[in-house]
């Protein structure tokens, strides 16, 4: 037994064993933090900071010059800023709201419910896991156009809303609820909707959180729908208006711009991250394709 | 999981698989759209000569033959950047992320939570509005940050183009991939990782493993194989639909003497600039079919699949 030492999975407490993976944590996460870091820093640089050489990678005397200027120049756009924020806003929260809608009401019944096609369509949506949207967008494209989504709001909404790695998550995680606690609802005379609403949703609150994220995180982030399907400027997203920000302005003042918008787009999602990360890994553990 | 019986047994039954398919319809639907038919019309498309104006011809397997024969810029360089990348960056990646994540798993909650975060936050980032920090990163002369500490080290003596030279755009699209990789599967296998029953080591220690490598592939490894699995899945996905990076970074499709052309940016190519769609849909179906079989062979070499 005395080999029976090195198992510390999972550690309650600091051990000088662990020295070793601080050192290569430390190393790995000041590698992987350095671009990120370097978005702060540039975002909050003054101008001759910018131009400084050689140039500074951190920032010494912070300012908001940037964000200024970024708003100085929304301004005289043809549309104004609050309108594509408005877009971004909005297009973000209903995708998240009816993806964990969409995705929970089929998680439930793929992990709950019997029925001739079940197996297959888990089989089709696994399968689906490895879909990469941009490698079909042509004809996504033409679909959308014979659908009439072109230059309309809600191509930002409703070709995203079919989210795989979603329902995967949440039907993976379902499956855990035990029969028996539905059973004793259905006994009690509970109809499917109260069953869905008032046990299996509260039950499932972590896979919820994940796929919220995960859905937020696509939806804020992408430009995918702006630059293929929107023409007109005020249905475009915040996004979007970024990156064009960012590919007209190659001088140096567009690039402490671009460190601002990049800054702006990171920080939602890294405080839903924080906030939810506990849901995250309690989903994650039910996560398996088996 | 049982191949569920076919047979309805109760006398409702019907009537609860009726609800069954209502509670999925919604998602059914949506799936149908925008993944199903996207898919299955560009199989039906690269049978054809589409260019978007005239109606569509039948022709074959023409668009697969001029692809795999005469389209010497995808035989000499899409096929083979693709190839390549993918090889480095999905299996690196996905061995990265699993490497991580069981040290991660070796040291105590808080500062786990704290590593976990920042080793996650690249995938937050939108790779867009991040192309805007690799060109300045990267930038070309003298003023590019990475040039500059470089040329303070003495390490080279001019600035190297890093985003328009054909010698590095490609190692430079492999690092900036990489360091997005610990994605959600990185996620997943962290927790399958902490999910494993500790009695199994134990009993391992006592059949007489000696040390954590053994550990890591008897004990670790089987124990959680669906969340590798997964964690394989999503570093397919994560390695392919980052493929259209190259573009981004040099800033012009074809990138610089198609030093990091992949097969996405030769869609992009020959669909939304040259409107020979039916030949864009033979070029997706064949990354299609990339993706699909990549795991499979990844599950064969790592022998996942018993």
């Amino acid at each position: 037994m005395a080999s029976f030492q090195g198992t510390k999975i999972n550690p309650t407490r600091f051990h000088k064993s662990q020295i070793k993976f601080y050192i290569i944590l430390i190393i790995m996460s000041v590698v992987m933090a350095l671009p990120i870091v370097f978005i702060f820093c540039q975002a909050f640089k003054p101008i001759d900071e910018l131009f400084a050489y050689p140039p500074k990678f951190f920032v010494r005397n912070p300012s908001l010059s940037n964000f200024r200027k970024l708003f100085a120049t929304m301004e005289t756009s043809n549309v104004p800023i609050a309108r594509y924020f408005f877009n971004s806003l909005a297009s973000t929260l209903l995708t998240v709201v009816f993806t964990l809608l969409i995705s929970s009401l089929a998680g439930y019944a793929l992990a709950k419910k019997k029925f001739r096609l079940k197996n297959f369509v888990f089989n089709m949506n696994t399968l689906a896991l490895m879909f990469v949207p941009t490698a079909v967008m042509i004809p996504k494209y033409l679909v959308i156009n014979e659908l009439g989504l072109i230059d309309n709001f809600w191509v930002h909404v409703i070709p995203a809303l079919a989210l795989p790695v979603g329902l995967f998550l949440i039907k993976q995680f379902m499956d855990q609820i035990p029969d028996e606690l539905l059973e004793a609802a259905r006994i009690d005379g509970a109809k499917e909707r109260t069953i869905f609403f008032r046990i299996v949703l509260p039950l499932s609150k972590s896979p919820l959180a994940t796929v919220a994220i995960l859905a937020f995180q696509t939806a804020w982030n992408t430009i995918d729908a702006s630059s293929l399907y929107v023409n007109s400027e005020v249905n475009q997203t915040f996004a979007f208006y970024m990156s064009t920000l960012t590919t007209t302005g190659n001088d140096v003042v567009g690039q402490g711009m671009a460190a601002a918008a990049a800054l702006i787009m990171f920080i939602p999602n890294l405080i839903i991250f924080i906030v939810m990360q506990k849901q995250v890994m309690d989903t994650m553990a039910h996560s398996g394709i088996k | 999981m049982s191949n569920g019986k076919k047979a309805v047994r109760k006398k409702g039954g019907l009537n609860k698989a009726g609800i069954a398919y209502l509670f999925l319809a919604p998602y059914l639907v949506l799936f149908a759209v925008f993944i199903v038919i996207p898919v299955l019309l560009a199989v039906i498309l690269s049978f054809t000569d589409f260019d978007s104006i005239n109606f569509p011809n039948f022709i074959g397997l023409e668009n697969y033959i001029t692809l795999f024969t005469s389209d010497s810029v995808f035989m000499q360089y899409v096929l083979p950047n693709t190839i390549k990348f993918s090889l480095i960056v999905g299996p690196a990646g996905y061995f990265l992320s699993f490497f991580l994540a069981w040290v991660l798993a070796q040291i105590p909650h808080l500062p786990r939570t704290i590593f976990a975060l920042i080793l996650y936050s690249p995938s937050m980032t939108s790779g867009i509005t991040m192309t805007v920090i690799w060109k300045v990163l990267f930038n070309g002369d003298q003023t590019g940050y990475l040039n500059s500490v470089l040329i303070n080290l003495g390490w080279i003596q001019e600035p190297i183009q890093w985003l328009q030279s054909t010698e590095y755009l490609m190692p430079v699209m492999i690092v900036v991939s990489l360091w997005s990789s610990m994605g959600v599967g990185f996620l997943a296998m962290l927790a399958g990782i902490l999910n494993i029953n500790t009695d199994l080591y134990e009993a391992g220690y006592i059949d007489g493993i000696s040390n954590r490598f053994q550990e890591i592939i008897y004990i670790t490894i089987p124990s959680m194989k669906p969340q590798m699995l997964f964690g394989a899945v999503m570093a397919v996905v994560n390695t392919f639909q980052s493929g259209a990076i190259g573009v981004q970074l040099s800033g012009a499709n074809p990138t610089p003497q198609y030093a990091g052309q992949m097969m996405l940016n030769h869609i992009e190519d020959y669909g939304f600039l040259r409107y020979e769609m039916g030949y864009a849909a033979a070029i997706s179906v064949v990354l299609l079919l990339l993706i699909w079989f990549s795991p499979r062979v990844i599950f064969r070499l790592l022998g996942e699949k018993d």
